[in-house]
């Protein structure tokens, strides 16, 4: 199969930072606000080189979104950024009515999404944004996979006019992608081509689907591996393409099996081709408190959950 | 600039478009609309600078924000007699396919509208925000709001109240509509607002008040006057009581019109209590 070669392990908030160092010398109408987690965020950079360009709005996620819908009006970027949890569910109406319904053009920028955010616990793992921010009306939904591809993803979608949801996380992952990757907003990208079963991965799960990928190729498994780092607008041709070549599909994401990718993958598969499908995600659930890798081992969103997905569903074909 | 007559006609005017409107399609808000009349047409035919052309692009003129989105009658009467669109097509508030919808949107796009509002206490920092864009480019013009009295109540709202003193927006002036009504009663029985004006004061804002808020002249005296205290580092305040249902003698001292619209009967009686003077649409 592909080789693919960690980089070395990098947070994709990180990524984030260095997306946004590069779009505050790129382009002058990028302006940011944090909600009292700059150091978090990694935006340390930007805000040193840009001062003027940068709002520290306090632990006030409601004005934030708010302040950030009305710097459009006068062609600003805004890229409003804080934890995934304050920056959905705690703001869901400042975003539906100030920035989706009012098709405001603001980049909500949402780290430690997920199990991964570790010990802080269920308070702060927000394992339901996907599917909150997909049911806006015009509303982008991103969740890059590593270092990499979050900070193309970040100086990608400051070319895109209208509301972006751009999740990443906490913890050091491994970076994978090209350096130099092109990231283009709703284009699917085959890391892996396979024959036996399609895995459908997006964010942190998508290095884990490599590795799954690389263990069933061992058993004479051959799996193909798609990274869909865009959720919404969701790659349709390359899924159903990829699901009918393989017969089977596999979904794995940091996130609810309710609203998730795997559900947005069920409506193409079932109005299109039906196809028998498992979900690698939390299973309705809230977090705990662990190691993000103990979290992801116990709610069964690593490799060999992967794997143990795909041996049930090619039983399916 | 128009002399007074004029304004007072337009306020009349808009009065009665207010009143049809919502008798049409027998539903809406003309409480406080009505309430409002004289800071709208003051506003937008005295105080504000404009651009022609409704460009709206937000750049080189001053801004207004609406927050108190269901007063959307007062505020689509004014935009469109001030020429941002038909005034035929007030005829259309509240109807399918309409751009005139029940809150005010940007979805249809209505010139005029910068933002959605309706979902209270959203409109200050979103114009917060418009105001920190003008000082990013450099742009001198103002940036304007109005907010209900009870959507004070709204916590939003006073996490941009802290934001705004603390950050020295001082190009926004920011109304209250002190009209002390709210859907389920007075404003101090349901949730007291107390003293509004102190409780800007403390939370570092040059405030100011309109002691009578359906007095035109009044109102363009006490606009003109915190348009010369912005720029000194405070965003600047205005506490503006008003009479909801002004106009209208039996919509006045009661909340019961906050949302509801007159029968025909009414409608009569209270048209006839604003004649006609610049044309009905």
């Amino acid at each position: 199969m592909t080789k693919y070669t960690d980089q070395g392990k990098q947070d994709t908030r990180s990524g984030y930072g260095a997306g946004m160092t590069e779009l505050g010398r790129t382009n002058p109408n990028v302006v940011a606000l944090c909600a009292d987690l700059i150091g978090s965020l990694k935006i340390e950079t930007f805000i040193e080189e840009n001062p003027e360009r940068f709002f520290q709005v306090g632990i006030a996620e409601a004005n934030m979104m708010g302040m950030a819908a009305g710097l459009t009006i006068g062609g600003k970027i805004p890229f409003a950024s804080t934890f995934a949890n304050f920056a959905t569910g705690r703001v869901y109406d400042q975003i539906r009515q100030s920035i989706a319904y009012s098709g405001k053009n603001v980049k909500i920028c949402a780290s430690h999404a997920g199990l991964t955010l570790g010990e802080d616990g269920a308070t702060h793992q927000i394992l339901e944004d996907i599917g909150l921010m997909k049911m806006l009306p015009g509303m982008t939904v991103i969740n890059p996979c590593d270092f990499n591809q979050t900070k193309a993803a970040t100086i990608a979608i400051a070319e895109h006019d209208g509301p972006v949801y751009l999740r990443f996380g906490r913890p050091k992952v491994a970076n994978f992608t090209p350096v130099d990757q092109k990231f283009e907003i709703g284009k699917a990208l085959m890391l892996n081509e396979g024959t036996d079963v399609t895995i459908i991965a997006t964010g942190h799960l998508v290095w884990e689907s490599l590795l799954a990928a690389e263990s069933l190729e061992k058993q004479g498994i051959s799996a193909e591996v798609i990274n869909i780092h865009t959720i919404k607008p969701l790659d349709d041709a390359a899924i159903l393409a990829s699901a009918k070549k393989t017969g089977c599909v596999v979904t794995a994401e940091e996130h609810n099996f309710l609203g998730g990718l795997g559900e947005s993958v069920s409506r193409v598969l079932a109005s299109h081709l039906p196809t028998p499908q498992e979900f690698v995600a939390t299973q309705d659930t809230f977090g705990e408190s662990g190691t993000p890798d103990q979290l992801m081992e116990k709610y069964g969103l690593n490799n060999k959950a992967i794997e143990a997905a795909v041996l049930r569903v090619l039983k399916r074909k | 600039m128009p002399n007074t007559q004029e304004l007072q006609d337009l306020v009349t005017q808009v009065r009665r478009d207010i009143l049809r409107m919502v008798h049409k399609v027998n539903s809406g808000h003309p409480g406080g609309s009505l309430g409002c009349t004289e800071f709208f047409v003051a506003l937008y035919n005295e105080i504000m600078d404009l651009k022609e052309g409704f460009d709206m692009d937000g750049i080189g003129e001053d801004l207004f924000f609406l927050s108190n989105g269901h007063i959307s009658p007062v505020f689509y009467s004014v935009l469109a007699r001030r020429g941002y669109f038909p005034i035929d097509e007030l005829n259309t508030f509240r109807l399918l396919d309409s751009r005139l919808q029940g809150h005010p949107t940007t979805h249809e796009g209505l010139p005029g509208v910068r933002v959605a509002s309706g979902s209270l206490g959203q409109g200050m920092s979103v114009a917060i925000g418009a105001a920190l864009a003008k000082k990013l480019n450099g742009d001198n013009h103002l940036v304007y709001s109005l907010h209900g009295d009870g959507e004070l109540q709204e916590g939003q709202n006073w996490e941009a109240i802290m934001y705004a003193a603390g950050n020295k927006v001082d190009n926004l002036i920011a109304t209250v509509d002190r009209n002390g009504q709210q859907i389920d009663g007075s404003t101090e029985d349901v949730l007291p607002l107390g003293d509004v004006a102190e409780k800007f004061k403390v939370f570092g804002w040059d405030v100011m008040e309109i002691e009578n808020g359906n007095d035109l002249e009044q109102v363009i005296a006490g606009l003109k006057e915190a348009k010369t205290r912005t720029g000194k580092g405070k965003p600047v305040c205005i506490v503006m009581t008003t009479e909801m249902g002004n106009g209208v003698d039996f919509m006045m001292h009661t909340h019961a019109w906050h949302g509801k619209a007159p029968n025909d009967e009414q409608l009569a009686t209270a048209l006839a209590q604003n004649p006609e003077t610049l044309g009905d649409y």
